[in-house]
């Protein structure tokens, strides 16, 4: 009774914060709007005994949004995050798609009949957890390592000062590369 | 609390996301609507994952939801760098043509 209520106060929550996130009238406090939001599922996470898994999606995402602010300083400035502001387009159109995909997904939620719970969940859930990544679902997180890996230098590529086209020309054809900061591989 | 109670919260977090993916101008805020709809996606899987099958595997498919959303959170993060860069903009309407 009382996980239900907690778990419907934070569902209350949850979208009412994301609601705020595109109503609010500065980007700070949408960020902080989408922190109380996340905040609000991990903790509806942890109450489905997920421990491990809502813990890391508290501490990712109140770290995401520690970056978001970052960026925020960076490329508009403090004072116009914190500005009224509207930047949207096509409002009506977006209200139609996202009443539609709720009035979809809910009716189908409820609509659908569910089959009966199979199994039971192991005593030490993080524990099997561990088992499971390191044993029958290593191929998962063998291909999620080098996704990350690549993550990272696409986005570093992606966010640099110079590009290939900086240092050998238009047609990637100057030989050698003019490097403005020297210091590389063989200078 | 009810696996139906739990995806229909679900369903209200991916429309409202949907919403600011489709309606926002501002790349951050773009990424802020791809966030709540992954969100969702995330509380989806653990409504499913508690409710129909909790075997440990199926955390697995959690973890991916999570890394998914890492990947978009640095990929969006990168690309507004890039265009902030290029164009000293940060508006999605400004910067259509990825060409130029």
């Amino acid at each position: 009774m009382l996980i239900g209520i907690v778990f419907w106060v934070l569902a209350v929550v949850a979208v009412a914060a994301g609601v705020a996130v595109f109503v609010a009238d500065s980007m700070a406090r949408a960020t902080y709007a989408l922190a109380v939001s996340f905040i609000a599922v991990g903790v509806q996470i942890l109450l489905l005994q997920q421990s491990y898994l809502g813990l890391i999606t508290i501490l990712m995402m109140v770290m995401e949004m520690a970056v978001m602010a970052v960026y925020m300083v960076m490329f508009m400035g403090m004072n116009p995050a914190l500005m009224p502001m509207d930047m949207t387009h096509g409002k009506k159109t977006a209200i139609g798609a996202s009443v539609g995909a709720f009035v979809l997904l809910a009716g189908g939620a409820l609509l659908i009949p569910w089959p009966q719970r199979r199994g039971e969940p192991p005593d030490e859930l993080t524990h099997a957890l561990g088992l499971e990544i390191m044993g029958e679902k290593m191929l998962v997180m063998a291909v999620i390592g080098p996704v990350m890996v690549a993550t990272i230098v696409a986005g570093v590529v992606l966010a640099a000062g110079r590009t290939r086209y900086d240092r050998f020309g238009d047609d990637l054809h100057r030989r050698p590369g003019d490097d403005p900061q020297s210091g590389g591989v063989g200078r | 609390m009810t696996l139906e109670a739990v995806l229909v919260v679900a369903a209200a977090l991916f429309a409202v996301g949907l919403y600011g993916a489709l309606s926002q101008q501002v790349v951050v805020m773009v990424m802020m609507g791809l966030e709540l709809m992954i969100n969702g996606v995330l509380l989806a899987a653990a409504g499913f994952w508690w409710f129909l099958a909790p075997d440990p595997s199926g955390q697995v498919l959690l973890l991916v939801v999570l890394a998914a959303m890492t990947v978009e959170m640095a990929m969006g993060f990168a690309v507004a760098t890039l265009l902030h860069r290029r164009r000293q903009t940060d508006m999605t309407d400004m910067s259509q043509e990825l060409s130029q």
